[in-house]
């Protein structure tokens, strides 16, 4: 029996992290030794024996990622305060999308890139914000706060509801089949190469717009009076309640900054993938909450690694195994966690999650 | 302040009904007095009155499609509606029995409609087998089982599925599970849409992807008339078969040694495993039992539908189910079969038939057809706050919802007149 359990220990350890680290070795050796098809020159293939297509991969990853980690952060920071998996938080990030494109048009934002681009987004960015952050605080007032003291399924069953109302929303909104955006930064436009890796501005405006967003939040939730509020309506809802401190108010401004956060990637998707529609939201939704467990669920640090790890491996899956693999992948890793690892990277053990 | 001021009082349970729900003393003085009036009658009725019962409700359900002519869209929605409340009944098991949230119960209508592809169609060109098929299929090429093998079949393939999929669940709880079975379902479904390019050799490929595997042979059973479009009848008696059949396992598991450890399980795992409970081997009796009678389904919609198409397994189709067991009552084996016939019909026949073209009678662009799933979704989140215990709620989950905490043993005990075929919903 003793050895028994020091493997389960140890599995418990270390079984997630090699299970990770598996794929982009197999990948980067499988280049170093086979080589990979690099092109053509004069019809015949080029094969190259180095590691730019796996830094190619992580790139796009870790861009990918950081919308995934915008989303995961709303789904841990509801989850660690009143421990609801919001179903219908993927959907928000979709209406985000589309409010960001209805706002090119009233901006008059156009890829005849003018001066004025950089500030029609930023307004963007805050109105979208601002309209996914409300949007998810009116659908926890509505689905979520009366059922606060109802079963534990039954929220999580509002919240499937409210997931399918917002995609029929959508739906209705800008019809069933993906709608293509104008590429209104150039996304795709080469700015810099590290290690022969190029850099575009997609990635850049990813990372350049979720960094600031975390960091900010961590601010918030470490250094105001409302994000110690926060905290200890995680730690404790009821003893929160009795040192004064209005928990419905808190939960309400927890599912504010989710969704603002939400609306954020909402803009960073339309303007990176430059594509739309109603069904995104679904997909991003999962991979966003897989990337939350990932990291430990409650866990801002936590969402934002498993953010960038579930991009990283949606990069390779998609181009290493075909996209239509990668759903398979991530749902696989998401088993994975819950067998080997079930607190997460970074989490701490929970009675959820032993 | 106001705000503050609801959360005063003693969280002593945390099942009582929240706000906004209308005060249940009124109601429960009424549910009282219904209850007392019906005790009252079965003293008058005799005995034998819940098998009387039975027997006239299958009567009728015999009968039922010589009412509408063989081919008639209604006859068509209530067989889907069957089929419906079966996998309804299936997952009612997992979901209301067990407590276990199953999300990717698609997984399991899928694999039951593949196991009638493969084992009931050309579709393995190189194999032939033919065990009790019709004239016509037994001189084609490829694995022809009768349907009722099929069904055993695609029942045993489900309940290890059903197992396999509960496996990494054990360890964890609620939304957790939730989850790992929608990301099983979710595989199913990658799978069943790439299985065109998993190739078993020979040629022969694990699925046909989204083109669909057609030329599915139908039911054959001599007694029964031919199955084809234009007469429905066989079909309706073959699933109103499988659903009485269903139905009975049901109603016997309920009050088993096994139903009651599942109930047990959902209250209160901890108590239950120190009392002696396996929690192992019963949660996953669970998820087999439960995903045994969606393979049956899946088995029927594929012959019924005649082709096995990817696309049709989609997530939506989970939270479909899902929504017929909550719109009926969580655990709650009449409410199933009333959840499942209600959203078949309303799927079938009222959005497509009836009120399709409502919105654009009000001057909307667009059909009804389209947002069906929007309408579940409303469906799904009135029902939770307004009447969470569903439409034939189970007796001890309507007790814990409407707040009467004092629920005695004799008030969970069934009367026994009812209780000797186990017919009525304990009422």
């Amino acid at each position: 029996m003793r050895p028994l359990a020091a493997a389960r220990r140890y599995i418990g350890r270390w079984g997630l992290i090699v299970a990770l680290a598996a794929l982009p070795v197999y990948y980067g050796i499988r280049d170093l030794v086979h080589g990979y098809q690099a092109g053509f020159v004069a019809g015949h293939p080029v094969v190259h024996h180095d590691l730019t297509q796996l830094g190619f991969n992580f790139a796009t990853g870790l861009s990918n990622g950081a919308i995934w980690a915008l989303i995961a952060i709303g789904y841990t920071l509801v989850y660690g305060i009143i421990e609801l998996i919001n179903f219908a938080h993927g959907d928000v990030f979709m209406i985000g999308s589309f409010t960001a494109v209805g706002l090119y048009t009233v901006f008059g934002l156009t890829t005849a890139g003018t001066a004025g681009i950089v500030l029609g987004l930023l307004a963007t960015l805050v109105i979208t914000m601002i309209v996914c952050g409300v949007l998810n605080t009116l659908i926890e007032r509505v689905a979520y706060r009366p059922l606060r003291n109802a079963p534990k399924l039954a929220p999580l069953i509002t919240a499937v509801g409210f997931s399918f109302i917002l995609q029929n929303v959508g739906l209705l909104w800008r019809g069933g089949s993906p709608q293509s955006v104008p590429d209104l930064i150039n996304q795709g436009k080469t700015v810099f190469h590290i290690f022969g890796v190029p850099i575009v501005r997609g990635y850049i405006l990813a990372l350049g717009v979720m960094i600031p967003l975390v960091l900010v939040l961590g601010r918030f939730i470490n250094a105001t009076r409302m994000g110690r509020a926060m905290r200890a309506t995680a730690q404790d809802p009821e003893a929160a309640r009795l040192m004064g401190i209005n928990v419905n108010q808190t939960i309400s401004l927890t599912f504010l900054l989710g969704g603002a956060l939400a609306g954020a990637a909402g803009l960073v998707y339309a303007l990176f993938e430059t594509n739309i529609w109603y069904f995104q939201g679904f997909k991003a939704g999962l991979f966003a909450f897989t990337a939350a467990v990932m990291g430990g669920i409650g866990n801002v640090r936590g969402a934002v690694l498993g953010g960038l790890i579930i991009g990283v491996i949606q990069a390779l899956a998609d181009s290493r195994m075909g996209p239509q693999w990668t759903e398979a992948v991530v749902f696989g890793y998401l088993i994975m966690i819950m067998v080997l690892r079930p607190r997460g990277l970074l989490g701490e053990e929970t009675r959820e999650a032993g | 302040m106001s705000e503050l001021d609801e959360n005063n009082e003693p969280s002593t349970r945390s099942v009582t009904v929240s706000e906004g729900e209308p005060g249940p003393s009124d109601w429960s003085e009424f549910r009282a007095q219904m209850h007392e009036w019906r005790q009252s009658v079965e003293r008058v009725l005799p005995p034998w009155w819940s098998r009387a019962l039975a027997g006239t409700l299958i009567v009728i359900g015999i009968v039922l499609p010589f009412l509408f002519s063989a081919d008639s869209g209604f006859l068509n929605a209530t067989i889907i509606a069957v089929a419906y409340a079966v996998m309804s009944l299936g997952l009612n098991i997992v979901v209301g029995f067990a407590g276990l949230l199953d999300l990717g119960y698609v997984a399991f209508y899928a694999l039951g409609a593949y196991t009638l592809g493969w084992f009931g169609s050309g579709f393995f060109f190189k194999a032939h087998l033919h065990v009790l098929v019709s004239p016509v299929a037994s001189t084609l090429p490829g694995i022809h089982l009768n349907f009722i093998l099929i069904l055993i079949v695609a029942a045993l393939i489900c309940a290890l599925a059903g197992a396999l999929i509960g496996l990494p669940t054990l360890r964890l709880r609620g939304d957790y599970i939730a989850i790992v079975t929608l990301a099983f379902g979710e595989i199913i479904a990658t799978l069943a849409v790439n299985g065109t390019s998993i190739h078993l050799g020979g040629g022969q490929t694990l699925t046909a992807g989204n083109l669909g595997i057609s030329g599915v042979d139908s039911p054959y059973f001599p007694g029964l008339g031919l199955f084809n479009e234009l007469n429905l009848r066989p079909w309706y008696w073959l699933i109103f078969g499988v659903l009485l059949v269903v139905l009975f396992v049901n109603l016997r598991l309920r009050d088993s040694r096994l139903g009651r450890a599942w109930v047990a399980l959902r209250e209160d795992e901890v108590a239950a495993v120190s009392m002696g409970i396996p929690l192992v081997r019963t949660k996953l009796m669970a998820y087999s039992i439960g995903a045994a009678f969606g393979g049956m389904a899946g088995a029927f919609f594929g012959t019924y539908f005649t082709v096995v198409n990817a696309s049709q397994f989609q997530f939506g189709f989970s939270i479909f189910i899902l929504g017929m067991v909550i719109i009926g009552g969580l655990g709650s084996i009449w409410g199933a079969v009333a959840g499942g016939l209600l959203l078949g019909y309303i799927n079938y026949y009222l959005i497509p038939d009836v009120l399709n073209s409502l919105p654009s009678k009000v001057g909307l662009n667009f059909q009804l057809t389209e947002i069906e799933f929007g309408i579940y979704g409303f469906l799904l989140v009135i029902m939770m706050i307004l009447r969470p215990q569903g439409l034939i709620p189970e007796r001890r989950r309507r007790l814990e919802l409407t707040g009467r905490v004092a629920a005695t043993d004799s008030e969970l005990v069934e009367p026994t007149a009812i209780s000797t075929l186990g017919l009525a919903e304990s009422e």
